[in-house]
């Protein structure tokens, strides 16, 4: 494909489904809302403005956030199957909500920054336990640690569910595991910015050293690579935008290990071509889903749900299907 | 008498503290513009040695002097200037094409937020041409033979513009075409100002292309020089352990293992 014409619609794309997004919903009527409407209703533009608007700019962010991060750690653990959140960071968000609601209530800004805290201690924890295992190399190392790590907040997780109260508190845990951007204003999209936007651009800039991560430890530093440095970094910025968004968001699965892939198949594995992509197809993706989690049914169906049943699908179809075959 | 462009000095290293020396007492130069193999047994301390060379580790003792001064006083990019690396397995997960690959080698030129442009992809499809795979700039690595990618691998190295190339077993699992090619390669880039210095458990292909020799096992260096004075057939035998003759033929070495084993032989 044309470079210029890919770059130019890498930035169009998202941009007019977020423009068509803004008119779907159920209100007046479900799917379309008319644009003489918005003109004239008071309700309508209070709707848009307040309600629409800062929620689609979060999942645009929350689908960039996603892919990026995924993309940038499938190439650090060498692993194409690894997913933003694996490093206890997920289940840590899921733990911390929940033990906010059993013990503070249900008010979205403390959910919020108990999840963001408790993603970030899955983060350290898996470090700190993968730097006393006494074998392999630090990757599998992580790896490992990392599992265990998630495996003891999703059960410790499950402790909570069991002692809440069933008709009051687990709904509201269950649901926020199912992740969902149901309660985003501007100030939830105000206080993920920042991280998000320094996070992204760190990834963005240092893209096509992450080809670089990807070899071997030694060819790495013979090519004059500073691995423990930049790695680090790398994986702070991914992990500091996956646990922000999860926190405003929850758990919302596949994102991140689905969207880089298809990045991959529509470009190269070259992380200077295929990081831009990730994002760009990342927010579109997750837009969409959260258009149809917003209009299919009265109510909603949450986002996690939505870009499981659809991001596995895909996933099924492209690991399968010997037509669908891009560039390489 | 020419500067040695690599000086190792009296130097040990061991991997972890109750272990031994996987490196021991180590004392030898390196000439610029010289095809140097280090030769000995699996299990010798070659690989090691060659990334003690390569700056990745820090020794327990001794020095490495480059160009006369200490390797550490280099940083980590000039250093990436001056010596290169072609690893014994380049295990890729991600499909590079091979000029992608090859790109990577100009790392050592560009800042932390630069792409590489131009001139690098020039600088690579000369080295494609170096090495004689100039038509498969557009193949994914991971599809190529274990001949290719060996090749490949090396051109990345040399897309790097080392002053010094060092190279893990590089013929190690090559069948005997390939590995010519790759020798007369090397051979080639010594004449280009290109120093070598390639580890091998292969007798033949340190015979077929180095000019000096140090002979390894279990940590130590037994002898190092030129290959007339090293490469005999007591230094040999005393380097693997076993029997070996080194018979001299039409100015080619021929390397001959004379253990006899006890298989049955119907005819005796």
């Amino acid at each position: 494909m044309n470079k210029k014409l890919l770059n130019f619609s890498l930035i169009l794309l998202p941009l007019l489904i977020l423009a068509i997004s803004l008119f779907m919903g159920r209100y007046p009527k479900p799917l379309f809302m008319p644009f003489s409407v918005l003109a004239n209703d008071e309700l309508a533009k209070q709707l848009v403005f307040n309600l629409r608007l800062p929620r689609l700019l979060t999942a645009a962010l929350l689908g960039m956030s996603l892919s990026a991060a995924g993309g940038v750690m499938q190439m650090l653990f060498r692993n194409p199957l690894v997913e933003p959140g694996f490093l206890g960071v997920s289940q840590g968000a899921g733990f911390g909500a929940g033990l906010c609601i059993l013990l503070l209530g249900t008010s979205p800004f403390l959910i919020e920054v108990s999840a963001a805290l408790f993603a970030v201690l899955g983060l350290v924890l898996s470090y700190f336990i993968a730097r006393r295992i006494r074998f392999g190399g630090w990757l599998l190392r992580l790896v490992l640690s990392g599992i265990a790590v998630s495996a003891l907040f999703s059960s410790a997780l499950g402790i909570l569910k069991y002692m809440a109260d069933p008709t009051s508190k687990l709904p509201e845990i269950v649901f926020w595991l199912m992740g969902g951007l149901y309660s985003v204003t501007w100030p939830d999209l105000l206080y993920i910015l920042p991280v998000v936007v320094i996070g992204l651009a760190i990834i963005f800039l240092m893209r096509w050293r992450l080809n670089l991560l990807s070899l071997s430890d030694e060819t790495a530093f013979s090519l004059g690579v500073a691995v423990g440095r930049e790695r680090t970094l790398l994986l702070a910025a991914s992990v500091a935008v996956t646990a922000v968004v999860i926190s405003v968001a929850g758990i919302v699965g596949w994102i991140g290990l689905i969207i880089p892939h298809i990045a991959r198949r529509i470009t190269s594995s070259n992380a200077a071509e295929f990081i831009p992509v990730s994002m760009s197809l990342g927010a579109v993706f997750a837009v969409l889903c959260d258009d149809i989690a917003r209009v299919a049914i009265i109510g909603e169906i949450p986002l996690g749900i939505i870009t499981s049943l659809i991001g596995a699908g895909i996933f099924i179809l492209l690991m399968t299907s010997r037509t669908i075959k891009f560039s390489k | 008498m020419k500067t040695p462009i690599l000086s190792i000095r009296n130097l040990s290293f061991a991997y972890s503290v109750e272990r031994p020396n996987a490196v021991d007492k180590v004392d030898f130069d390196i000439l610029p513009n010289t095809v140097t193999a280090i030769l000995g047994p699996n299990g010798a301390g070659k690989t090691t040695l060659l990334h003690l060379l390569l700056g990745l580790m820090t020794p327990r003792d001794g020095e490495i002097l480059l160009d006369e001064k200490p390797i550490h006083t280099y940083s980590r990019r000039e250093l990436s200037q001056w010596i290169g690396l072609v690893p014994q397995s380049e295990s890729l997960q991600f499909e590079f094409t091979v000029l992608e690959y090859l790109l990577l080698g100009r790392a050592p030129y560009l800042g932390p937020l630069d792409q590489p442009g131009k001139e690098d992809i020039k600088i690579a499809r000369q080295s494609l041409q170096t090495v004689g795979i100039g038509d498969l700039e557009t193949r994914s690595v991971l599809t190529l033979s274990g001949g290719e990618q060996q090749l490949v691998t090396l051109a990345r190295a040399l897309t790097q513009q080392p002053k010094i190339l060092l190279l893990d077993e590089p013929t190690s699992h090559l069948d005997l075409s390939n590995r010519n090619t790759t020798l007369r390669i090397l051979d080639r880039l010594r004449v280009n100002n290109t120093t070598i210095v390639f580890t091998t458990h292969d007798p033949e292909a340190a015979a077929l292309v180095a000019d000096h020799l140090v002979l390894m096992r279990s940590g130590e260096v037994l002898n190092t020089g030129l290959m007339e004075t090293t490469f005999t057939s007591e230094k040999l035998s005393n380097t693997y352990g076993t029997p070996v003759s080194v018979i001299r033929m039409d100015g080619l070495w021929v390397v001959k293992s004379m253990e006899r084993l006890a298989c049955p032989n119907p005819k005796e």
